[in-house]
């Protein structure tokens, strides 16, 4: 009964914060025209998303350096996954979606998909797919999906020191782990 | 449990607090029940239980609702940018705990949101206080200082102009430090206002560039190259030449080199010197660098920026064939054949060279490396090669997946049949081809090949005798007949051998081929073009017959009454047994000469038995057609008939010779293209209202649209000026255009000029800029060869004539969905309304002269959407008057406004012509016949200008 009552007010709650929502971007009108004018800045950003996927195509980590509504990300994701889990490894590495370039990479059950510019050096992202596997795999102790799974802030954390603005700032492994490591001394 | 759903601004309990779930508990939660609707329950379960604790004075609380809340965002469990996460966040921002500051530095750059931006603000206070020097210790602040900058360079504080704004000068400190944060971060401001950014920012960030510090000149030229990107200007970033060029030959880190090289191959175009500078570090790194990343972008860059340096071009295509050749690795392939793929024209034979390693890249497993690979060989396609490249990759077809050989097939037709098939030299090859085409097994371009090989026999009159011979093997294989894929083909085949028959071999075993019985299978359109196929056959057997009885001097009586004598043993005795023994007959003599009275005899029985039971057809199409033809044979049987019971009756033998002449002549005009945007260049004439009209046809016309060949347009130009063809084809001449007029009379008004004006149409001829409508006209080809320049010595020595219109023309009716179905409608309905009932009258009144009566109104009768023409038309007057402004527009602009002019007439043609499905082709074919003033006189050249 509690538990009912529970799921209710959540909803009604959701709800609530979603018409706050469409409230407020309806009065951001004018902050919206602003985004909209400097949408073709957002181009040039050289990774768009980096996603990890598992063999299932149930999404482990995304995160987008451009702004995509929700539904945008799930379209795009499933149909993405759709197109690279249906790959072999004969196969290449780099697929074109849309006007993006997909290269992934497949480590044991999990896909690492980073969505890319049209001139992004394929090459090199597989190399940086490479660095975060095993910066992850330095962290964790030879890293699976479940680690991901319990331990995702930290593997934001990394991303974060890696990527930043959609480029890659940082490709050493000692200096992408000093801050997380020093996180954990100080909690 | 205290959870009370009041107000939600109650604070939770205490028992909240105490038992709040962790992250982990969280994720246990969602892995319990793996189903869709228990993972449903949990996240709604665990959202609201975040809703409570997330209002938590208590930081800790706070964070951990934060975090199990950022959690269920970034996998999108819960809607991104909600006000309830960012606010969270923001407040969190100040907490002095740096685990909690670092989770809301997460939590707030996962999601801030155009649509919380009203909070961002609140974020600049605790930024700026993050961005500058504190007591803390120093790997303690740089820690901070790192956070902020993260949230500074996230997509959601660049969609805030004003806070990069407010905290640029925040940010030189740190970048004169070299924290590439900082550096990413200054990219991200200047992005998103460039104005407020750029004077406090550029000069720290380009002076990063020489840093001593490998990790801050990466940075550095990762920015540059973000910020360089094609929407960009590239000029500004100029004077960085030197400082990049320094790093390009200094640097050891592949990651800066690959953007120093992006840099480069943006700002290499825009200066000449620069290009010449760099060739030699490129080609070094090019040749030294063992990181195929870098190899690539050496690659790249040098076929891109530096086409003028030859021997660094040589060089790059080495390495990209080394990539090409990679067997165990597809994605070097890949990138190979990208590679290789940039190269220009230029380069073309040097590309050539490596066509074994591309070929073989045709059969590879993936998808992408075969694709890639069928571009760049279709990329070196010109005249020369065409013939061995369609022929190798034909053959490929048959070895690759359905989808593949499709794309093969495609891209073969789209090559070859570009702008006018101007690479194709040999026809009788290409025409062979296209039925090779036809008959590969998984064959889906079914309609682009019958398209075509209409087109081809429009347009190439040489090579006709090879088209008719391969539709012959088409048309005779009852496997094909099976295949949906081929109706197209089938159509276009049935329709070459009807046009062409003069050209055939053998006429009895095309009767034969179209009237076996699996023709059964075809849709009702295709099958109604092969009857009509059969009319067109008999029609010229009969002639050829007649005609050859009269060369033998036979008398016309003698011949007449032998063949009436066994006509009438086999119409007056049942019809089917005679054909079967006319059958066996026909099995043994007939082949000898198709001309000859058994053979004649034999088709005549031959299309009773097997055209005859379509007179019932359900489908107006065919059962239409099937008609006329029956009609015909009719009628030949009938005079006979007539002329044994009164021998006497010395005129009726010249009936038989008057009908088949008659019908001869109806077939005797050789079709054209029109220019596909004819129509369009035609003023509306006043009082026609296209949209009135077509509203009320909709019916007809979507009924109407079923043409396999849509975007051929038929437009009839006598025959019996083929043999004064080449003459004209060398001076086209303002007479023949005059004659053209004289001929339409119908269709023209009287002007205030005499209806000859010689002069009108070399004007409208010569004020034609872009068109060179008829390759045959010398000035014409002279144009041609301006706007194609380099096919000249091909286009005009060895290659037959191809009939072309204007370009732009072309180009359209090359994108067959695009243009032409979209026009066809329209087209579809006009003829009907503009000619439907001149066509009605023209051909009764033909039909009186030649007995032909019954016949046709039966015909008619049976058609409900032809009477339903008649009814729309039966304001002949109005309908008259409305043609002749149109024709009178026509006529002024002829002077004035050539352009205008060009096309309509053609135009109005063609949709006589292609009333084909109707009944409207043929007799619009009988009333040019019988009215010589509205024959389209049509020396093949001019008529394609009009």
């Amino acid at each position: 009964m509690a538990k009912e009552r529970r799921s209710v007010e959540s909803l009604s709650d959701l709800w609530r914060a979603g018409a706050e929502q469409a409230h407020r971007e309806v009065e951001d009108d004018g902050v919206e025209q602003q985004r909209s004018k400097q949408a073709g800045r957002d181009d040039e950003m050289t990774i768009r998303f980096v996603l990890f996927v598992n063999k299932q195509g149930q999404t482990r980590l995304a995160q987008y350096y451009e702004h995509l509504s929700l539904d945008e990300r799930r379209a795009l994701e499933g149909e993405i996954v759709r197109k690279c889990l249906a790959r072999t490894d004969q196969q290449c590495s780099f697929v074109e979606h849309r006007n993006y370039k997909v290269v992934y990479r497949r480590y044991a059950s999990l896909f690492f998909l980073v969505g890319v510019d049209n001139d992004e050096n394929e090459l090199a992202i597989l190399e940086f797919i490479h660095l975060l596997v095993e910066t992850m795999d330095r962290h964790f102790g030879n890293v699976c999906e479940l680690d991901i799974m319990f331990h995702l802030e930290k593997v934001h954390f990394m991303l974060e020191e890696m990527v930043m603005n959609g480029c890659i700032v940082e490709t050493s492994k000692q200096n992408i782990l000093a801050p997380i490591q020093l996180m954990e001394k100080t909690s | 449990m205290a959870s009370t759903p009041a107000a939600p601004a109650v604070a939770p309990s205490l028992v909240d607090t105490l038992f709040q779930r962790s992250l982990n508990d969280l994720v246990k939660s969602l892995r319990a029940d793996p189903s869709a609707a228990g993972e449903a329950v949990a996240v709604a379960r665990a959202l609201s239980e975040i809703h409570r604790e997330i209002r938590a004075p208590d930081a800790a609380t706070k964070s951990v609702a934060l975090q199990k809340l950022t959690y269920l965002s970034s996998l999108h469990f819960a809607p991104v940018g909600t006000h309830l996460l960012a606010f969270p966040a923001i407040e969190l921002l100040a907490s002095p705990h740096l685990p909690h500051k670092r989770l809301a530095y997460l939590a707030a750059s996962l999601s801030l949101h155009p649509a919380s931006l009203s909070l961002l603000p609140l974020a600049t206070h605790q930024l700026h206080k993050d961005l500058s020097p504190s007591s803390a210790g120093a790997a303690h602040q740089q820690h901070l200082s790192a956070l902020a900058l993260q949230l500074l360079a996230s997509p959601a504080a660049a969609a805030a102009p004003d806070l990069p704004v407010h905290l640029a000068h925040d940010l030189v400190p740190h970048l004169a430090r070299g924290s590439p944060r900082a550096i990413a971060a200054a990219a991200r401001v200047i992005a998103a206002s460039p104005s407020a950014a750029v004077p406090v920012l550029f000069k720290p960030l380009a002076a990063c560039l020489a840093s001593p510090d490998p990790r801050a000149s990466t940075a550095a030229a990762a920015a540059f190259c973000d910020l360089s990107a094609p929407p960009a200007d590239a000029t500004p970033f100029l004077p960085l030449a030197p400082d990049l060029y320094n790093l390009l030959t200094t640097s050891r880190s592949n990651w800066a080199l690959i953007k120093v090289l992006k840099v480069f191959a943006r700002l290499a175009p825009l200066e000449p010197r620069l290009a010449a500078r760099i060739v030699d570090p490129v080609c070094q790194l090019l040749t030294r660098s063992s990181a195929m990343s870098l190899t690539f972008e050496c690659i790249r860059t040098v076929l891109t920026a530096l086409p003028a340096h030859d021997a660094a071009v040589r060089l790059a295509i080495g390495k990209a064939k080394e990539f090409v050749a990679a067997d165990d690795d597809p994605n070097l392939r890949y990138l190979g054949l990208l590679a290789l793929g940039l190269l220009g024209p230029a380069y073309a034979s040097t590309v050539n060279d490596c066509r074994d390693a591309i070929v073989k890249s045709l059969g590879d497993a993936d998808t992408n490396i075969r694709q890639e690979a069928l571009h760049l060989i279709m990329g070196m396609v010109n005249e020369n090669n065409i013939m061995d490249i369609a022929g190798m990759l034909i053959s490929h077809v048959a070895k690759s997946d359905p989808e593949f050989a499709n794309d093969i097939l495609g891209a073969v037709l789209a090559a070859c049949g570009h702008n006018v098939y101007e690479m194709v030299v040999d026809f009788d090859w290409y025409v062979s081809l296209l039925a090779d085409m036809a008959r590969t097994l998984l064959c889906a371009q079914g309609d682009e090949i019958g398209r075509q090989l209409v087109d081809v026999g429009l347009r190439v009159r040489d090579a006709r005798p090879e088209l008719v011979r391969s539709a012959r093997t088409l048309l005779i294989d009852p496997a094909l007949l099976g295949n949906h894929f081929l109706f197209p083909v089938l159509s276009a085949a049935a329709w070459v051998s009807g046009e062409y028959v003069d050209l055939t071999k053998d006429p009895v075993e095309l009767v034969e081929a179209l009237l076996q019985p699996r023709t059964s299978l075809l849709p009702i359109s295709v099958r109604a073009v092969y009857i009509h196929a059969v009319f067109k056959v008999i029609t010229w057997c009969f002639s050829v017959y007649v005609g050859r009885l009269g060369d033998s001097g036979m008398a016309v009586d003698v011949m007449f009454d032998r063949l009436a004598a066994d006509q009438t043993v086999g119409s007056e005795s049942n019809v089917a047994l005679v054909s079967g023994e006319e059958q066996d007959i026909g099995a043994s003599t007939v082949r000898k000469d198709p001309f000859s009275h058994e053979s004649i005899l034999y088709m005549i029985n031959l299309i009773q038995t097997t055209v005859g039971p379509l007179i019932n057809c359900n489908e107006v199409e065919v059962q239409e057609r099937a008609l006329n033809l029956i009609g015909f044979v009719h009628l030949v049987r009938e005079i006979q008939e007539l002329n044994k019971r009164n021998v006497a009756d010395g005129d009726k033998p010249s009936r038989l010779e008057e009908l088949v002449k008659t019908m001869q002549t109806v077939f005797c005009q050789e079709l054209g293209p029109v220019s596909v945007n004819a129509q369009m260049k035609v003023a509306t004439p006043d009082g026609l209202i296209l949209n009135e009209n077509l509203v009320e046809l909709a019916g007809i016309v979507s009924e109407d649209d079923t043409t396999p060949s849509t975007s051929i347009f038929f437009y009839p130009c006598s025959r019996h000026s083929a043999d004064t063809r080449d003459e004209l084809a060398v001076s086209i001449d303002s007479s023949s255009l005059s004659e053209h007029r004289k001929r339409h009379g119908l269709f023209y008004l009287q002007t205030g000029k005499t209806e000859d004006e010689p002069n009108d149409y070399p004007q409208a001829n010569d004020s034609l800029p872009s068109s060179s409508n008829n390759s045959v006209n010398d000035d014409k080809l002279k144009t041609a060869e301006l706007v194609f320049a380099g096919k000249k010595s091909t286009a005009t020595k060895s290659r037959p004539k191809v009939v072309k219109l204007d370009t732009e023309d072309f180009l359209s009716s090359m994108m067959p969905s695009a243009n032409v179905p979209k026009e066809d409608p329209l087209s579809g309905a006009l003829r009907d309304v503009l000619l439907g009932s001149d066509a009605k009258a023209l051909s009764s009144q033909r039909a009186s002269d030649i007995n032909l009566e019954g016949m046709l109104n039966k015909t008619s009768s049976n058609e409900s959407s032809s009477q339903q023409i008649e009814n729309l038309g039966s304001h002949p007057a109005s309908r008259s008057s409305s043609r002749t402004s149109k024709q009178q527009n026509h006529d002024k602009e002829k002077g004035t406004n050539p352009p205008e002019s060009d096309g309509k007439e053609p135009r109005k043609h063609r949709s006589s012509g292609r009333s084909g499905h109707r009944q409207g082709k043929h007799k619009h074919r009988e009333k040019s016949s019988t009215q010589p003033d509205t024959i389209p006189q049509a020396p093949v050249i001019q008529d394609f200008l009009l």
